[in-house]
């Protein structure tokens, strides 16, 4: 099997505050730290497993600066192959369309068996990437995918789907084929210390529009189906009571309040 | 205004309610409201959806009996190429968010997804989504075209009642040839665990926050004193630090319980969804503009290693224990 795994570099917004920048079009971003997207993760360590089963390469590709590299290394200090980096001042500001053509226009001069995904990024949530990679490159594909099995005759695999509520939905799906791939599907990996040794000293390709073939005006902001105006604070219903005080203030407060509400 | 094409989502015999309040959503933009039926037997629905629709395109064929998104794709892209719609809604469901994008690059329509409000400028549509788990809502601006498309999240739109009679019109299946790339094989049910946490009447919901497998005993603690069970975020299960039959949000359980007490839980949509209904939410968590303080009755913004433990002294103080 070769395959191909397109990965993410993201801040990690989950757990710390987020602030709109004096653009009005992003968020302040030196205080947060960075990281791969977390389906990307999932879907490194997919192919990676398909590799150790199966045999074959596994070339990881990524779209942005050169900070991407590290994610980039870590994807290949855990066993992938090859990598290239898709790095033009044209790609900026581009939506899922954008970044789609992009990697379809890496990936097409590559042999391909399968190409993995996230199933949607952590920071914009387009989770428009895998199905317009797949129409891009004129091959099936799968979303939400939350368990790969190739069957033996190496040219089909039974794919489960992650729906609404937890049900999975199987398929068969003709190689080659895109996969967008769900956080869960496995239990990814740490990369080794030789690993990452090894992997600081691989080449990574680094491709232009140009080298691709691209003209800036299929990427970027000027290639996307839409364009972000600006952000603003999230419409919230009624806010919560917050309740004030140290921990041992807030505490019991609030233990106060569920026994008054019967709840203790 | 041209017409509007709402696709009608089902499933194993259940229509999603995302379908009806999409029709309802489009009633208001202006254009003729057309929904696009495909599936195998499902007059009921046709029915269901023309009492919210100007008309119905109906497509009655063994081939949509369970989805496919290469049969979707090719219908719904041979309807509108016939019938020249202006715009096209499609839940931003696990259905959805499979088949638009490539039915977006086929057709050459500008896409947005999981669109979570709508105004229109003329025929344009002017589409608000949110980025970053829900902590900053984006106002996109689409590029001109003559067909847009877009993924609704789902209770964008309130579903009202009934108020239309529309036409269903039976339609001859667009695809000719056989579906070759996809298959469907078979629904295979979640797996059910010890504990049924749709049945708990308190409950304790970990997330991500909680950083460390190692650090759960302090809400297990909790949870014990409280009479509780355990639920769980979806980063927390993917980790495996709970098992999936704990899960709460769009892809696990639907929670109602009496309390839902939020601890190191951001609350993103996913997870809200899941457990909005419960009557009363208590939210503990760092960040003070996380969107779970937008939905709890009650919230404590701090960290919660230190407060947990307090509130677990608290309550074995007010129990007695």
């Amino acid at each position: 099997m070769n395959m191909v795994v397109c990965v993410k570099r993201v801040p990690d917004t989950a757990e710390s505050e987020v602030h709109i920048d004096a653009s009005g079009k992003d968020i302040e971003k030196s205080r947060l730290s960075f990281g791969i997207n977390e389906c990307d993760n999932y879907a490194v360590e997919e192919a990676i497993q398909i590799k150790e089963r199966l045999g074959g390469t596994v070339t990881v590709i990524s779209l942005g600066p050169k900070e991407n590299d590290e994610v980039i290394r870590m994807a290949l200090a855990k066993g992938g192959d090859e990598a290239i980096r898709l790095e033009d001042e044209a790609f900026a500001g581009g939506d899922g369309f954008a970044v789609a053509k992009a990697l379809a226009a890496a990936i097409k001069g590559l042999e391909f068996d399968i190409v993995f995904t996230g199933a949607l990024a952590d920071d914009d949530g387009y989770a428009v990437v895998p199905a317009a990679l797949g129409e891009l490159l004129g091959v099936p594909h799968a979303t939400y995918v939350k368990k790969v099995e190739i069957l033996e005759d190496g040219k089909r695999a039974r794919v489960g789907r992650e729906l609404e509520g937890g049900l999975l939905e199987f398929l068969e799906i003709e190689l080659p084929c895109v996969l967008g791939i769900q956080t869960g599907i496995n239990e990814p990996r740490y990369a080794s210390f030789k690993g990452i040794k090894q992997a600081a000293k691989k080449e990574i390709a680094i491709k232009s529009a140009a080298d691709l073939g691209l003209d800036p005006s299929e990427v970027g902001e000027a290639g996307s189906w839409a364009v972000l105006e600006k952000f603003t604070p999230p419409v919230v219903g009624e806010m919560a009571e917050i309740l004030e005080g140290d921990p041992e203030e807030t505490a019991a407060k609030l233990a106060a309040i569920l026994k008054e509400k019967g709840l203790v | 205004m041209k017409d509007i094409f709402v696709l009608i989502e089902h499933r194993r015999g259940e229509m999603r309610d995302v379908s009806i309040e999409m029709l309802c959503g489009a009633a208001g933009l202006g254009g003729t409201v057309v929904a696009v039926l495909l599936g195998k037997d499902v007059d009921a629905f046709a029915e269901k959806a023309a009492g919210y629709a100007d008309k119905v395109l109906y497509v009655n064929d063994p081939m949509f009996e369970n989805y496919n998104s290469e049969a979707y794709q090719k219908a719904l892209s041979a309807l509108i190429k016939e019938h020249n719609p202006g715009l096209v809604l499609i839940g931003n469901t696990a259905q959805g968010v499979d088949l638009a994008p490539a039915l977006a690059v086929e057709l050459g329509a500008p896409l947005v997804t999981d669109i979570t409000a709508l105004e229109m400028d003329g025929d344009k549509p002017k589409p608000t989504r949110q980025f970053y788990g829900g902590k900053l809502d984006g106002h996109m601006v689409m590029k001109d075209a003559d067909l847009y498309i877009l993924t609704v999240r789902e209770a964008t739109f309130q579903a009202g009642d009934p108020s239309k009679s529309g036409e269903i019109v039976k339609v001859e299946n667009p695809v000719k040839e056989e579906i070759t790339y996809r298959k469907f094989l078979e629904y295979v049910e979640p797996e059910v665990g010890e504990v049924d946490i749709t049945q708990s009447t308190l409950l304790v919901g970990v997330g991500r926050g909680i950083r460390e497998d190692k650090n759960l005993p302090i809400v297990e603690e909790l949870a014990k004193v409280l009479g509780a069970d355990l639920a769980a975020s979806r980063a927390v299960v993917d980790a495996g630090w709970l098992p999936a039959d704990r899960q709460v949000g769009i892809s696990g359980k639907t929670v109602k319980p009496k309390l839902y007490l939020a601890v190191g839980i951001s609350g993103a949509f996913q997870h809200v969804t899941g457990m909005k209904g419960s009557e009363v939410i208590v939210a503990i968590n760092k960040d003070p503009d996380a969107p779970i303080f937008g939905i709890a009755d009650y919230g404590i913004v701090d960290d919660l290693f230190k407060v947990v433990p307090k509130l677990t002294e608290k309550i074995k103080e007010l129990k007695g224990l």
